[in-house]
């Protein structure tokens, strides 16, 4: 697009778009819309999921197959680099789009088989089996025997708020977003309403922060506003750092400006001219996406000094995590954003009364702003009326783990895991059996078969031991050990707690090594020390308790949620390591014991040599021998040994 | 305003704004607390201090939440108990199992909790992984297995010091209280004044403990083992042993000193007189000449430390004069071994200090003449109190004696050294004098006498209007240096590291609170009200000994004894 | 060396705190990790202690006081990474380069730090060799990657 045309597009769809009092567009305002939104194309346009799981994937050597794929046959096309739709599994995802003709979106799309695909499409075939479906566009003409994509079980229950558009519209420009109905909510906020006012449509829509705590964001902004200071911040929390989650890095990477528009209504509506993107360094494309949206709105004027004559002025700055999970807590954040430790602060006063450098300042996550153009476009009531009694809107979920599709799934609240599982996600992979789903993180609870049919809202969720948290969904199928992946957990907030409070440093250290204590075979196995590693199940309960009661921060408070949680729905999966030292899904390989069948052995001595702890004795060509006494039950025999002579009780 | 809280069903007064644990306190209700200092802003990190607060899901700290109308609290139910104990447990759970082998023994906080806590068992039994001791440095200890990271020793040297030589690093349960780069504190900008001990809760910060070098030097035959005390000593030692706070004890000290087997026991507050002497003479030098005015006083090592490693640039305006610990040391082994025909070698010199920097100052290569020290065994108030049970002393029940001929008269000036302010008030008397040829009208100083941390006087002394500073802690002393480009109305400064000077020092006896520091420096003002020698240049031993000795040396003998010159030290700061 | 670092702060032009850690990172952008002498100029710019960058610094993961080797492998032990098995991976790793997480090999080649979830849970276990991402990795996989970088060294 060279930069005349690109003026051109600016004060079009600033004067004629977004300062135009009708939403009621004549036919050549009309048209040019549909340009900039490629809903009408003069040429082909091939569309690349190009989101960090995209890349991960292998989208970057899709993108380089297509370019040399064009280059080589003179094809005039466009190609752009979109986010993700959130169906990771069948990443990389390369959509063509003819000229007159639907998009089409193709699945699974390496490298290699980008040649087969274009050459077919552009020959007007559509290869099946790397289908995954077309975009509904009335102005275009649709495939025959090719299924929309919102007809897909994935994307027909769900509904799209946040993801609306993610891996639709191209992220790095902004005409696209603001053809698509962008930035009006914004001009809107400051053309016609007072900040007061704003925070009431958002108390009134029922919207409750998405970082996890679910407090009413209207409510924190009004005490934000409500107290007296001569500066206010607003900080995005764009730290995201559950392993598991990355429904705000694909909003980001999918459609920056909407979160570039939600904070700047909601800078406006606590009176902040100055507001901080808090991001975790290592989303570097995420980094890019949204450097370049603020630049991009700060050359429409949309952020900067006066905004469209308001006398409204709102800085936007991005501040880079340094990679601790800890500063995705509010007041941590706040101190890292400071040049301090990220540690947390004890709570009173909370930051919308005294935040960064001492001043109000409301903390929102990526994920709340993102709702908040619709609602101001849409209206409370709109908002309202979608989910349950206390949770209001849609969720987006981060499903991942042992589904037959893992992705981003956004649904109304009140959808029941059960839909989300086994209706969207396709069900458990391979067919196995499902155990349990791991809701909010590391730091959630598992929510078992038993109550996999509760509608999810926050007061749900927490009636059974689980959290919303940012939105992680981890399914585990009956080849996943509890302990195990409880163990996980907890060496995860191990590790990321910052050490300040001593229950939450010392207690998660203690809760880890009893459980590392009963997945590992006890030296010396007797009644008393089994014994002993059942006192520590009741240690951890009562442990944990304390740990609850007294932390600090967040972290600390919710820290031994799935111990709780799973020691009362798989209580007896740990008795099962204990007493039986039967771990049931075969992953704590340390519990069992493994022994030499003297007749299959050969004595080549690969085990001998594989052995950490020289456990094994035996000469060349004589059948080898496992000292009990000195095995660790690392396994490393039994994957060593070829004559299937290692055999494991 | 005052509001009502119930606590314990009992209905009480609080403040509004204030926290809970200072209505709990004033209220006689007590919570245990580890990290938190009187006076400072809470962290809220420790969690011992937790109540239950009625409507809470979570237990609340109650040393940083503030009060509330009404609030129902429980401070001591099942619950609060439980979650106290599991905390101390996770602690030891951590903890190696040192006591028996523990410089706090007996008189550590978190001995303390778990006994009050009733542990009675070992509840986790994984250790974490050995940290080393850092035994590099002449005058602090730090076991960092044993700190239980409160953090109170890193706000003590950042807020009251202004040095920070210790901050936290790493994250989680690797969390340490770490120097920079964590290198050993010898190397570190540590100032050495040990008021990080102070509040340290656990033995993981202490004072290199001397007691074995001096039950050698007692053991060895042939040896003149002289051991002196320095002013503040006699007003802080009676806490140890049960004694009225502050009372005054020098009598019993040398009593029980001689007991232990010194040969022979010294008052340093003679050598301080000689001190206030020299240092008067230096000023009346300068202002004369008006060169490197203002006179810094050097009687405090940490200040000195903290002078050569942040501002180099007025090394030359510290007063020549060695403090009174090396005055005593280098008198002993220059004068009176030679009036005494005792070979230099043979003599042992031990000073009994209220602080941990003068360990490091002891060992300074400048306090050195051909090898030998000044000072060969420095200890602190703590360490005199430990070695008087080790010989199984009664202070109760012994006479007291007087010390040893000839350095056993002192003034009442020397005394007042002890607290910050009382240099510049003995310098002042002696500058009078020396200048008018009168004593003050009025030798008491009232302006110099409280407790702020930084005091201003000008008195007119002769011709000159003498400008005067007093300060104690760094941290003001660096804020106050760097305004000195400013000033030309100064003559005089007196710096003392300890916040309220030795009486508070970093080798006092730990459990010391405000009131005790008070009873002692009330107890110091009495001494200076009732005694009759008030002035140091009116100590008859003093006169003395400038007669038969300091005034027939050559200027390189005297600089021997008196005088020294230090220079820029190179740290990370 | 210095005088860059020098100039790296002076882009900055207040000393403000809170651009202490964007400093931090930009000086860990160039060099690779924080030596000594940065930790002191950095310390110099904000007028704070050193113990204080010090301690800062260690709090993040992100900063490392050891050059980085030439190939860095990002290990993710995230949830689905690590129950699709990365700690056989890492292990693995660790084994056939002779270091621990977070180590680099003594010739400067290799380094290993494993990080939490990359964000790309379906395609776990994750690694990535600067910046080339591997997904679905498996024990055999791992030593034929590793083998390629360091036939490339020879
Ligand atoms: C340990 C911990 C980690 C957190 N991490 C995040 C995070 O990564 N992203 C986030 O938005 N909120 C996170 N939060 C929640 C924030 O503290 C805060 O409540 C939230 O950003 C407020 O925004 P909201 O009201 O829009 O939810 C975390 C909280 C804790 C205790
Ligand atoms: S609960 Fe954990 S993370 Fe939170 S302040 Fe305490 S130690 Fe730090
Ligand atoms: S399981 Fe591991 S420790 Fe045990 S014998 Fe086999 S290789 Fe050795
Ligand atoms: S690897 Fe198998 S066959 Fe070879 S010595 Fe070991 S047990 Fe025997
Ligand atoms: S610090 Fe206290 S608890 Fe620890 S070993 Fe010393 S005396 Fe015992
Ligand atoms: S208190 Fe108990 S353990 Fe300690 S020395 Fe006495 S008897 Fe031994
Ligand atoms: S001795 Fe003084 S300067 Fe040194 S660490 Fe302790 S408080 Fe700080
Ligand atoms: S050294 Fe002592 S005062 Fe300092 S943090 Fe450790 S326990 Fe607390
Ligand atoms: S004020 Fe006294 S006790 Fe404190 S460091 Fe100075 S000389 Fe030592
Ligand atoms: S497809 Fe992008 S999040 Fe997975
Ligand atoms: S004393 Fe209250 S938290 Fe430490
Ligand atoms: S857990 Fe490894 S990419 Fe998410």
């Amino acid at each position: 697009m060279c930069s005349q045309d690109k003026n051109n597009n600016k004060n079009f769809l600033i004067n004629s778009v977004l300062l135009n009092e009708t939403t009621d567009f004549d036919n050549e305002i009309k048209e040019k819309i549909k340009l900039i939104k490629h809903d009408t194309t003069t040429k082909p346009v091939i569309y690349i999921g190009s989101g960090t799981c995209g890349l991960i994937a292998g989208a970057q050597d899709t993108i380089d197959a297509v370019k040399n794929y064009i280059y080589e046959r003179k094809i005039d096309a466009e190609i752009i680099q979109v986010g993700c739709i959130g169906i990771c599994s069948e990443e990389p995802l390369l959509d063509v789009q003819l000229p007159g003709k639907n998009r089409i979106s193709f699945k699974q799309i390496t490298n290699e088989k980008v040649n087969t695909v274009l050459d077919a499409i552009f020959s007007n075939i559509v290869i099946e089996d790397y289908v995954l479906g077309q975009f509904k566009n009335n102005n275009l003409e649709p495939w025959r025997d090719t299924p929309f994509i919102d007809e897909l079980d994935f994307f027909s229950l769900q509904k799209r708020v946040v993801l609306d558009k993610c891996g639709e519209i191209n992220p790095l420009s902004i005409d696209e977003y603001i053809a698509n109905g962008g930035y009006k909510s914004f001009v809107k906020t400051i053309r016609y309403y007072t900040s007061k006012e704003i925070c009431n449509i958002i108390e009134e829509s029922g919207l409750r922060g998405r970082g996890g705590g679910g407090f009413p964001t209207g409510k924190k902004w009004k005490i934000a506003y409500n107290t007296p200071s001569e500066q206010r911040y607003l900080i995005c929390n764009a730290d995201e750092s559950d392993p598991g989650a990355f429904m705000d890095r694909a909003i980001i990477e999918g459609n920056p400006h909407k979160l570039i528009e939600g904070i700047a209504i909601a800078a406006y509506s606590i009176r902040a001219t100055k507001a901080y993107i808090y991001i975790r360094t290592e989303y570097s494309l995420a980094v890019k996406c949204i450097e370049n949206a603020i630049e991009q709105a700060k050359e429409y004027g949309l952020i900067g000094h006066n905004i469209f004559d308001s006398g409204f002025n709102l800085d936007i700055v991005i501040s880079k995590g340094a990679g601790a999970f800890v500063c995705g807590e509010e007041t941590a954040l706040i101190n890292s954003i400071e040049g301090k430790r990220g540690i947390p602060r004890q709570k009173p006063p909370y930051p919308a009364v005294s935040g960064l450098f001492g001043k109000p300042t409301v903390v929102n996550n990526v994920e709340t702003l993102a709702n908040i153009p619709d609602i101001i476009d849409k209206g409370a009531n709109w908002y309202n009326s979608i989910g349950t009694k206390t949770s209001k809107g849609t969720k987006v979920f981060a499903v991942t783990g042992k589904t037959a599709i893992t992705g981003l799934v956004e649904v109304p609240m009140g959808t029941s895991v059960n839909d989300i599982i086994f209706k969207i996600s396709g069900g458990i992979k391979h067919n196995n059996k499902f155990k349990a789903v791991q809701i909010g993180g590391p730091t959630g609870g598992c929510i078992s078969e038993q109550n996999i049919d509760i509608p999810i809202d926050y007061e749900a969720l927490k009636e059974v031991g689980a959290i919303m948290g940012s939105g992680g969904m981890f399914v585990m199928d009956d080849e996943t050990c509890i302990v195990d992946v409880v163990k996980f957990f907890i060496n995860f907030v191990k590790n990321e707690s910052c050490g300040k409070c001593i229950p939450c440093r010392e207690g998660t250290k203690q809760m880890y090594d009893i459980l590392e204590n009963i997945t590992k075979k006890p030296t010396n196995e007797n009644h008393y020390s089994s014994l002993e590693r059942f006192k520590g199940i009741t240690e951890l309960e009562s442990l944990a308790k304390v740990i609850i009661e007294t932390s600090l921060c967040g972290l600390g408070q919710t820290a031994p949620n799935a111990v709780l949680n799973t020691l009362k729905y798989f209580r007896e999966e740990y008795e099962e390591h204990i007493f039986d030292r039967k771990c049931r899904a075969g992953v704590c390989t340390e519990l069992k014991t493994f022994f030499i069948d003297v007749d299959k052995c050969t004595g080549c001595t690969m085990c001998a040599k594989k052995c950490p702890v020289d456990a094994i004795i035996g000469s060349n060509n004589n059948p080898h021998f496992i000292i009990q006494d000195k095995c660790i039950g690392c396994g490393n025999c039994f994957d060593a040994c070829k004559f299937g002579a290692v055999i494991i009780k | 305003m005052i509001i009502d809280i119930e606590v314990n069903n009992k209905t009480i007064k609080a403040k509004r704004g204030e926290t809970i644990l200072s209505a709990l306190n004033s209220n006689g209700i007590k919570v245990p607390t580890l990290c938190h200092i009187d006076g400072f802003v809470p962290t809220g990190a420790c969690r011992i201090c937790v109540v239950e607060v009625e409507g809470k899901p979570n237990l609340i700290p109650s040393c940083s939440y503030p009060v509330e109308e009404w609030m129902k609290i429980k401070t001591h139910s099942q619950r609060v108990i439980k979650a106290r104990k599991t905390i101390v447990e996770l602690l030891l759970a951590n903890h190696p199992n040192d006591c028996l082998y523990c410089e706090r023994n007996g008189n550590c906080e978190l001995q303390k909790l778990a006994e009050e806590l009733n542990i009675r068992e070992r509840k986790y039994s994984n250790e974490r992984e050995k940290l080393k001791i850092d035994p590099s440095c002449s005058s602090i200890i730090k076991e960092s297995d044993k700190c239980i990271l409160c953090g109170r020793c890193i706000r003590v040297c950042e807020e009251i010091q202004g040095i920070t030589t210790y901050d936290f690093a790493k994250i989680n349960n690797r969390h340490i209280i770490s120097t920079s780069f964590n290198k050993p504190l010898n190397i570190s900008n540590c100032i050495l004044c040990g008021q990080c001990i102070m509040v340290c809760p656990t033995g993981a910060l202490h004072e290199r403990n001397n007691i074995d070098k001096i039950q050698q030097a007692l053991n060895v035959i042939n040896k003149h083992v002289v051991v002196f005390y320095s002013p503040t000593i006699s007003v802080s030692l009676a806490e140890e042993f049960n004694m009225k706070p502050g009372k005054n004890i020098s009598g019993i000290i040398n009593a029980a000193l001689r007991k232990i087997g010194f040969n022979k026991v010294f008052d340093s507050t003679f050598a301080t007189d000689v001190y206030i002497i020299e240092q008067t003479k230096e000023l009346i030098y300068r202002i004369e000449n008006n060169i490197n005015l203002p006179l810094f006083t050097s009687n405090c090592p940490a200040w000195i430390k903290y002078a050569e490693e942040y501002f180099p640039e007025i090394l030359t305006n510290i007063s020549k004069c060695k403090s009174p610990q090396q005055i005593m040391g280098s008198i002993v082994k220059e004068i009176y071994s030679e009036e005494n025909n005792i070979p230099v070698n043979d003599i042992i010199t031990v000073s009994i200090e209220p602080c941990t920097a003068k360990k490091f100052e002891s060992q300074r290569e400048e306090m050195t003449n051909n090898g030998i020290s000044d000072v060969d065994i420095a200890i602190t108030t703590r360490e005199l109190a430990q070695l008087i049970r080790l010989h199984g002393i009664d202070l109760q029940n012994i006479e007291e004696e007087i010390a040893d001929f000839p350095y056993h008269t002192r003034s009442s000036a020397g005394k007042l050294t002890s607290i910050s302010g009382g240099t510049a008030e003995a310098i002042l008397r002696t500058l009078n004098y020396k200048i008018t040829g009168k004593e003050l009208e009025d030798l008491k100083i009232s302006e110099l006498r409280n407790n702020k941390s930084v005091k201003e006087i000008k008195i007119k002394i002769g011709k000159t209007n003498v400008g005067i500073a007093v300060i104690s802690s760094m941290s003001k002393a660096g804020d106050f240096i760097k305004t000195l480009p400013k000033r030309k109305d100064l003559h005089l400064i007196e710096i003392m590291a300890c916040p309220c000077g030795c009486v508070n020092g970093g080798g006092q006896p730990i459990k010391a609170d405000t009131k005790d520091i008070k009873s002692r420096i009330k107890s110091i003002y009495d001494i200076d009200r009732k005694e009759l020698i008030k002035v140091a240049h009116k100590n008859p031993q003093v006169i003395e000994l400038y007669s038969k000795h300091l005034d027939n040396l050559s200027e390189e003998e005297k600089q021997k004894v008196l005088f020294t010159n230090y220079s820029k030290r190179d740290v990370l700061l | 060396m210095l005088k860059n670092i020098d100039t790296i702060i002076n882009k900055f032009t207040n000393s403000n705190r809170d651009n202490l850690i964007p400093i931090l990172q930009e000086i860990q952008n160039t060099y690779g990790y924080l030596s000594e002498d940065s930790i002191v100029s950095v310390s110099k710019h904000f007028d704070l202690p050193t113990s204080k960058i010090y301690g800062i610094a260690t709090f993040y993961d992100q900063f490392i006081f050891q050059p980085k080797g030439k190939y860095h492998i990002l290990l993710c032990n995230g949830t689905s990474c690590h129950v699709s098995g990365s700690k056989k991976i890492l292990k693995e790793i660790e084994k056939i380069l002779k270091i621990k997480d977070g180590e680099t090999t003594s010739d400067g080649i290799f380094s290993i730090q494993s990080v939490n979830c990359m964000g790309a849970c379906s395609l776990s276990p994750v690694i990535s060799v600067n910046g080339k991402f591997y997904s679905k990795v498996n024990l055999i996989e791992i030593k034929k990657i590793i083998k390629f970088y360091q036939t490339k060294e020879k």
